[in-house]
């Protein structure tokens, strides 16, 4: 049970992003993924939702490989990217029900208590601020229940208060078993959920320029192995 | 199914908001159609003939209109992600999708279609098997355009390419759809040609999601 990331690696484009990376996230804990610009963090969240392919390494959750079942890895996880991934047409409420509907979640009661949506729900989305917009496409974790939280930059545009309200969702998520990979530049109080064996951040150093990828994804011609 | 019906509803809901295409298609289709016996002249014997396959031209290019936001849309504001890691399949996404598009650009087409063949003087007999033929050929539109609609999703204006990879997509039900109503309106038996439609966009169908879906796949990446 947990997570674990064994050397994995991702190429895009030719050039090698990730290189051998490997952690682990026990249960009930979150782990902030921390990194400079650049280092691959959109990258590695996007290849453990599932949403880019690794070019080498394996990601197992609760069991479940990424890899091999897809389908059984997949629905354990929840992902949030840089993107709100809310439609400006329609209001909080309708973008909350649909992807309730879609995940096959619960009333929305909870996810809109713990981000203070309230107010929003009649307020079409293209008329929210883009931290309300943030609140509302965070929501969208506590719909339905996930194992795994992956977290591109949640915090961005969110005032402090929003911020609180993030990291204690993150922490409940944590207390009931659950885990999380959170990518954020700024300190985030996770309580507990922070602490003990295998929690802490995860650091992820950029591969060097001139490492080229190599193998089978790697395209030949951008990798100068084709003349 | 609660997930399928999400989908349906909150396609249907995006179409008719303000940026909706819904408006988009049949708007285009009764203002073009109208046009052609300005261009030609009014005589009904030389308006008839051409009258098949003005409106089936029409519907054609009406349905290709508001494709391109069938997936660019969801692309640029991050809900294609959360789409893609949806329990629903994606080919399934992909086939919710391509029918609400269907069912808010080519069944208004269809609903219009007969009262635009009379400003054409297409034949009595035609009537039925004009509508008949749009109602079997208009899903096939909606289904092609989803795969080009698919492989033009990063691409900005990929409207123009969306079109170009579309377009001779559409040939074979242009040519049974439309030959259907002429056979209709000259007294032949547009049955032949009715059920070679039926199945080419049976067999579009079919084969649509896959595609698309496989596209999207290789878009995400």
């Amino acid at each position: 049970m947990g997570f674990r990331v064994t050397d994995l690696s991702c190429a895009r484009s030719g050039r090698a992003v990730l290189r051998g990376v490997g952690f682990a996230i026990p249960e009930g804990r979150a782990r902030l993924l921390r990194g400079p610009n650049g280092a691959g963090k959109t990258t590695l969240l996007r290849v453990l939702a599932g949403l880019l392919a690794p070019s080498a390494g394996e990601a197992e959750l609760d069991g479940a490989r990424l890899a091999a079942e897809p389908e059984r890895y997949g629905e354990n996880l929840a992902y949030c990217g840089h993107l709100d991934s809310l439609k400006p047409q329609l209001t909080v409420g309708e973008n909350l029900r649909f992807w309730a509907a879609l995940f096959g979640g619960g009333p929305l009661g909870p996810a809109v208590a713990a981000f203070d949506l309230e107010p929003l729900l009649d307020r079409p989305v293209h008329a929210c601020s883009a931290g309300q917009k943030r609140r509302a496409g965070l929501a969208r974790l506590l719909l339905a229940p996930r194992r795994l939280w992956l977290l591109d930059e949640p915090t961005v545009s969110l005032d402090t208060a929003a911020v609180a309200r993030l990291a204690a969702a993150i922490r409940a998520h944590c207390a009931g078993g659950g885990m999380a990979l959170v990518a954020t530049h700024l300190p985030l109080d996770l309580g507990p959920a922070g602490e003990g064996p295998g929690a802490g951040p995860v650091e992820l150093a950029p591969v060097e320029a001139a490492e080229l990828a190599t193998g089978a994804d790697g395209d030949p011609f951008l990798t100068g192995s084709w003349a | 199914m609660k997930a399928a019906l999400a989908v349906l509803a909150r396609e249907f809901r995006l179409a008719l908001r303000s940026g909706g295409g819904a408006g988009l298609g049949i708007a285009f289709f009764v203002m073009l159609v109208p046009l052609v016996p300005f261009g030609i002249g009014p005589d009904p014997d030389r308006l008839a003939p051409v009258a098949p396959g003005t409106l089936w031209i029409g519907a054609l290019l009406a349905s290709l209109l508001s494709l391109d936001r069938l997936f660019q849309a969801d692309s640029e504001d991050g809900t294609l992600d959360i789409l893609a890691l949806s329990p629903l399949p994606l080919e399934g996404l992909v086939a919710l999708k391509a029918l609400a598009h269907w069912m808010t650009t080519g069944l208004p087409l269809v609903a219009v279609a007969p009262a635009l063949g009379l400003t054409l003087s297409l034949p009595g007999p035609a009537y039925p098997w004009l509508v008949a033929s749009l109602a079997a050929g208009t899903p096939a539109l909606s289904f092609l355009g989803a795969i080009g609609a698919a492989l033009t999703v990063g691409i900005r204006r990929g409207g123009l390419l969306l079109s170009l990879l579309v377009l001779p997509l559409y040939v074979p039900t242009l040519i049974f759809g439309a030959r259907a109503v002429v056979a209709a309106a000259g007294g032949q038996d547009p049955l032949p040609a009715f059920l070679l439609l039926s199945g080419l966009s049976l067999f579009i169908l079919a084969l649509a999601p896959f595609a698309a879906a496989q596209a999207l796949r290789v878009q995400l990446r």
